[in-house]
């Protein structure tokens, strides 16, 4: 019986150690004052911080990349509202079908997705900018924020919106003051998990941005230079923190969204 | 029961006007024809079998749907072009439809947004609502902490504190259990008289309507079967269907010998002949192979051995089967010389000792509490 449970124990401690150990090694070397990646360690340093945020093009393809993650998160988690909304509270002649097509892109090779995309967009002559990749990453986003926003839609009462209705309000003012507010959580996590989506994104950007670096394409076109490889750990330690940051603001309103509807906590994240 | 009936004289004016509504779901026919007046302070219901389309009919009084033909008047406007937002109703939803987000008070004052009222006149308008049903000093309580029962008060306080001409109820009280529904149904009618508001019921419980109502709508199919007071709903239903949906009542097969002047004879194995006023006569079920002949429960009594009857009549019957509830016992009885078998119900008042499987024994009815439908 123990030593069952203690391999298990064991089983469970390898696979979290094979899961975060990478992405423990990133801080480490990022604060490591040797340029080779490789352990003894030397000393303490920040100056790899120093030295990437020196650099123009990675300080470009960072706002590149934040201001395609923004936009793409924001407009795909309103259309995804407009979706979910749609599908949860009507019928319509062909239904499942425009569904099916609108989460399609989520089990689409994203490569197929780019290349056709660069296609029509060099066909109908339009210039590959961010703002190009910006409309690729809603298109992939959209499932994830629609599957999301339609779970917090579907375990709505629908008569919540009638009573505000019938107390005299109008159909958007029933709208913004009860469902909004209510499915709030599903927009934030619809918001994060588009916006993780999006920054850590490549093929599309790729294709699609042009000659504007993304943080992806940068990173992916620096790793040939041995040099820059401790500011590349810098940067990715950065990333890191961000990320935890947002998984915990996320965690922080899908429990504050479910105390405030009185349900009990299942766990997991978003 | 609750005796609030004769307070209501029929000349009060009509508070909702159905005039022939007609309702398309599609190819599917909804509404076929209501023609119905509710009057100014009544408590109404619209009883029925669940896709009857009573829910339909009052979410069309209220404004959520739309009418395929036909018009709504409530007090005496046509509702036509009245969204539900301004129309002079407001409605306690099945699920209560509190909102979840926001405290008691806010739930209850959500309707006063667009008053212009300052906010203490506001807070006392709220307490007084929450007194009315029983809940002050809720006020700051989360909405999703309630009880079921609670919540429903709160969605009753929040619709009332708009003083709306109407009140819609869709089965407030389907949700709740047993003993908390009797109590509700009694708050309910109380406060209806205090509020002197016409309510307006839906429910599938046949007994719960019983209960509240000034008047009864039973409706089938989309038509409405009958429209009475509760006391001739029970004892005279127009049909057998009616008579099927309230209450318990047994059926025996009738056959008609004579008709005339008014009155229908029928001769009925193992009660003999029957003379009927017409006003004792009701449509059968197409269904139905011949006349039936209805009676409840409660109209026949079991004679104890040598105990002579008020009634007019006696018949001998076998005792099959006895149940035994407490306050009352129900008998199942076998006619003497047939293989029909009836049941009825005794009251078990002190004295009077419960009557044993097998044994022979007669019961006493009238011809008065009998309907024939044909």
């Amino acid at each position: 019986m123990s030593g069952r449970s203690n391999g298990l124990r064991a089983y469970a401690l390898l696979y979290l150690l094979f899961l975060y150990a990478p992405i423990l090694l990133l801080p480490l070397f990022a604060f490591n004052s040797g340029t080779i990646i490789a352990f003894p360690l030397q000393g303490f340093t920040t100056d790899w911080f120093t030295q990437m945020w020196g650099n123009p093009t990675l300080r470009r393809a960072l706002s590149n990349s934040l201001i395609i993650a923004v936009s793409a998160s924001v407009m795909a988690t309103c259309l995804g509202v407009f979706a979910a909304r749609a599908t949860t509270r009507f019928t319509f002649p062909g239904k499942g079908g425009i569904m099916g097509f609108i989460m399609l892109p989520m089990v689409l090779p994203e490569i197929i997705v780019a290349m056709s995309l660069l296609v029509v967009l060099l066909g109908l002559g339009i210039e590959l900018s961010i703002l190009t990749v910006i409309l690729g990453h809603t298109l992939i986003c959209m499932p994830y924020g629609i599957a999301i926003l339609s779970t917090a839609f579907s375990s709505l009462d629908r008569s919540l919106e009638e009573a505000a209705y019938d107390l005299g309000e109008t159909k958007w003012g029933a709208f913004r003051l009860i469902t909004l507010p209510l499915v709030m959580p599903g927009i934030i996590s619809s918001l994060l998990i588009s916006f993780t989506i999006s920054l850590d994104e490549f093929i599309i950007a790729f294709f699609l941005a042009g000659t504007e670096p993304t943080l992806p394409t940068y990173i992916f076109s620096q790793l040939r230079f041995p040099k820059q490889i401790p500011s590349i750990m810098a940067l990715g330690t950065v990333l890191v923190a961000l990320s935890i940051l947002l998984l915990g603001i996320g965690e922080y309103f899908r429990r504050r969204g479910i105390a405030r509807m009185g349900g009990k906590n299942g766990g997991g994240f978003l | 029961m609750i005796a609030s009936r004769d307070q209501r004289p029929e000349t009060a004016r009509p508070m909702i006007e159905c005039n022939e509504i007609q309702k398309y779901y599609g190819d599917y026919h909804a509404l076929r024809g209501i023609d119905l007046v509710i009057r100014e302070g009544e408590f109404f219901s619209l009883l029925g079998p669940s896709g009857c389309g009573k829910t339909t009919l009052l979410r069309t009084i209220a404004g959520f749907e739309g009418i395929s033909s036909g018009a709504v008047l409530i007090d005496g406007k046509h509702m036509e072009n009245v969204p539900a937002n301004s129309r002079p109703t407001n409605m306690v939803f099945q699920s209560y439809a509190i909102f979840p987000h926001l405290t008691v008070a806010q739930n209850v004052a959500f309707g006063l947004r667009r008053d212009p009222r300052g906010k203490s006149e506001k807070a006392a308008l709220v307490e007084e609502a929450l007194a009315m049903v029983g809940l002050r000093g809720y006020g700051g309580r989360a909405a999703h902490a309630l009880s079921g029962g609670q919540r429903q008060r709160v969605a009753l306080a929040r619709a009332l504190i708009l003083k709306p001409k109407v009140l819609l109820l869709d089965e407030p009280l389907s949700a709740l259990d047993r003993k908390m529904r009797e109590q509700m149904q009694v708050e309910l009618i109380k406060l209806q008289r205090q509020v002197g508001i016409t309510f307006v019921l839906v429910t599938h419980d046949q007994e719960e309507a019983l209960v509240m109502s000034d008047r009864i709508a039973v409706m089938f199919d989309g038509e409405i079967a009958q429209l009475d007071e509760p006391e001739t709903l029970y004892a005279r239903p127009k049909d057998r269907r009616v008579a099927d949906f309230i209450g318990v009542m047994n059926f025996l097969p009738a056959q008609i010998t004579r008709e005339a002047d008014g009155i229908v004879s029928v001769d009925v194995p193992g009660l003999g002949p029957v003379e009927l006023p017409e006003s004792q006569v009701s449509r059968a079920n197409p269904d139905d192979s011949g006349p039936v002949l209805g009676f409840r429960p409660e109209t026949m009594t079991l004679l104890t051995p040598g105990q002579s009857s008020q009634h007019a009549r006696e018949t001998d019957v076998v005792i099959d089967e006895v149940v035994y509830y407490g306050d009352m016992t129900y008998y199942d009885l076998r006619l003497e010389g047939t293989q029909h078998t009836v049941r009825i119900s005794m009251r078990n008042v002190f004295g009077r000792d419960v009557q044993s499987v097998g044994t022979k024994a007669r019961v006493a009815w009238s011809p008065g509490s009998l309907v024939l439908f044909r």
